[in-house]
């Protein structure tokens, strides 16, 4: 079948979908993103993490078909061209990386409680952040980049 | 997973019609649950008939005060609602400690209520299993039950349902809408689930091609004073170990009405009418909290390793009315 959907901003057409792929099938293998990553496949992790018409979801769990005539965001479309989101720049200065892989995911979950919360507690990150697994356990860096945002983006108000 | 044929419903007629004439049809509603059962095997469906977008997403509140909720409504979307928040907290609360953010805003409301149970042996194709595949046997009586059913199980299936929201709506008498082969009927919410004696395959009454198009909850004049509790593993995205949702009204240092439901520790959400029935009328104190426990869960048949799980629903119990009544 032919997937009609918005990523990023851009209206995107993509032939020869199979109706059991995944959107995170067609995001990384179809249309050339491989930011959301593919992990456990059971929505128990996080590391697929995407916005489907502004809401963050596993992609892993959306059937392709599901994503018809919808708007998806990606890790790659948080920041603009050349440049990164605050977020993306705090997790950089903050060190809330280790090898990488729940880190697409993490800025997609964190971007939308940002986005809703202004001053989120420690308790509102975690609870945010509770599908999102680091099998690094490096979440104590991953707060302070979410907390050092959160302070920026507020004082940025 | 096996190939299937993926189709948008634009009607609910339609939709029914279309998983009727087919015996191996299912309807798709997030996903969430049974996207994952597919890539297991446990679900082989040959045709999904995709209902996520039929107009049963909103909201409302009735005249006479009852709540309607569309079947397609999104988990996240139904707890953040202010009408639910202000008039029914319980079940806001139970939906927020279901699953994690992204699951909660793929989640409708009609999906969860079918979501199937998460006994290890019934998501495990390599394992028998007399729901999955009857008559293979129940591995899980002598195997891994610490966190299956202490109530209302059978000899075949000792599995327990998942989840938080339909334990809330067991509480709050709530009616499922249903559009089927023959036209539309209503069904109480605690009428559509089933016991699973020795035919576990089916988890409720509904018939394959019934379509769940809204859920109605009465008003409840005390629904104000209401919590939904739930014990898990960790702190959070964590399916209950055991839950309570209960509402409770007192005056003058009695109880005039109440309403309780125990989830994680039945085949079914478990409404406790026997509590219930023992706390009417009774004073508002710890000691009848704890005999209208024993009085509901005096029936209950734990396994080798989840008796522990007795004591927790009743001290759950007595702990979240106790609560009510200085709320």
């Amino acid at each position: 079948m032919r997937l009609n959907f918005t990523v990023n901003g851009r209206a995107t057409a993509v032939d020869d979908v199979w109706e059991g792929e995944s959107l995170l099938y067609v995001l990384r293998e179809r249309a050339g993103l491989p930011g959301a990553k593919n992990a456990c496949e059971q929505g128990e992790c996080g590391s697929c993490t995407v916005y489907l018409d502004g809401s963050p979801v596993c992609a892993c769990l959306v059937a392709a078909g599901q994503a018809e005539g919808r708007e998806v965001r990606t890790v790659e479309g948080l920041g603009g061209p050349g440049r990164l989101d605050p977020l993306q720049e705090a997790f950089v200065e903050c060190g809330a990386v280790q090898c990488g892989f729940c880190t697409p995911g993490l800025l997609v979950q964190a971007h939308d409680l940002l986005e809703r919360v202004t001053h989120p507690s420690d308790a509102e990150i975690r609870e945010a952040l509770a599908g999102n697994l680091c099998r690094c356990t490096g979440y104590e860096k991953i707060l302070d980049a979410v907390r050092l945002a959160a302070e920026r983006k507020a004082a940025a108000r | 997973m096996r190939p299937f044929v993926y189709e948008r419903a634009e009607e609910a007629r339609s939709a029914v019609a279309a998983v009727a004439d087919r015996p191996d049809a299912m309807y798709l509603g997030g996903g969430t649950n049974l996207v994952d059962l597919m890539r297991l095997g446990v679900a082989e469906p040959a045709r999904l008939v995709d209902v996520s977008r039929l107009p049963y997403d909103t909201v409302g509140v009735r005249p006479d005060g009852a709540l309607r909720i569309g079947a397609a409504v999104r988990n996240s979307d139904l707890a953040a609602h202010p009408a639910v928040r202000r008039a029914h907290p319980l079940l806001a609360q139970a939906l927020l400690a279901g699953a994690s953010g992204q699951v909660r805003n793929m989640a409708t409301v009609g999906g969860n209520l079918l979501q199937r149970t998460r006994c290890a042996y019934f998501q495990d194709i390599t394992k028998p299993c007399n729901k999955r595949n009857p008559g293979s046997g129940c591995p899980a009586r002598e195997g891994d039950h610490r966190n299956l059913a202490i109530i209302g199980h059978s000899e075949a299936c000792v599995a327990t349902h998942p989840s938080d929201m339909a334990v809330a709506l067991a509480a709050l008498d709530a009616v499922v809408h249903l559009e089927g082969r023959d036209g539309p009927r209503t069904l109480p919410l605690t009428e559509l689930y089933r016991l699973p004696g020795d035919d576990p395959r089916r988890d409720t009454v509904l018939d394959p091609a019934d379509l769940i198009t809204e859920v109605t909850v009465p008003a409840l004049s005390f629904g104000g004073r209401s919590h939904y509790r739930k014990v898990r593993d960790r702190a959070s995205f964590a399916f209950a170990v055991v839950s309570v949702a209960a509402a409770l009204d007192v005056a003058g240092g009695v109880v005039r009405d109440c309403r309780i439901a125990f989830g994680a520790i039945a085949p079914v959400p478990w409404r406790a009418r026997r509590a219930e029935e023992a706390l009417r009328g009774a004073p508002a104190t710890e000691d009848a909290f704890a005999a209208a426990a024993r009085a509901e869960l005096g029936q209950a048949r734990p396994l080798r390793d989840n008796a522990f799980k007795v004591p927790l629903a009743r001290n759950l119990l007595v702990r979240t009315l106790t609560e009510l009544v200085v709320a």
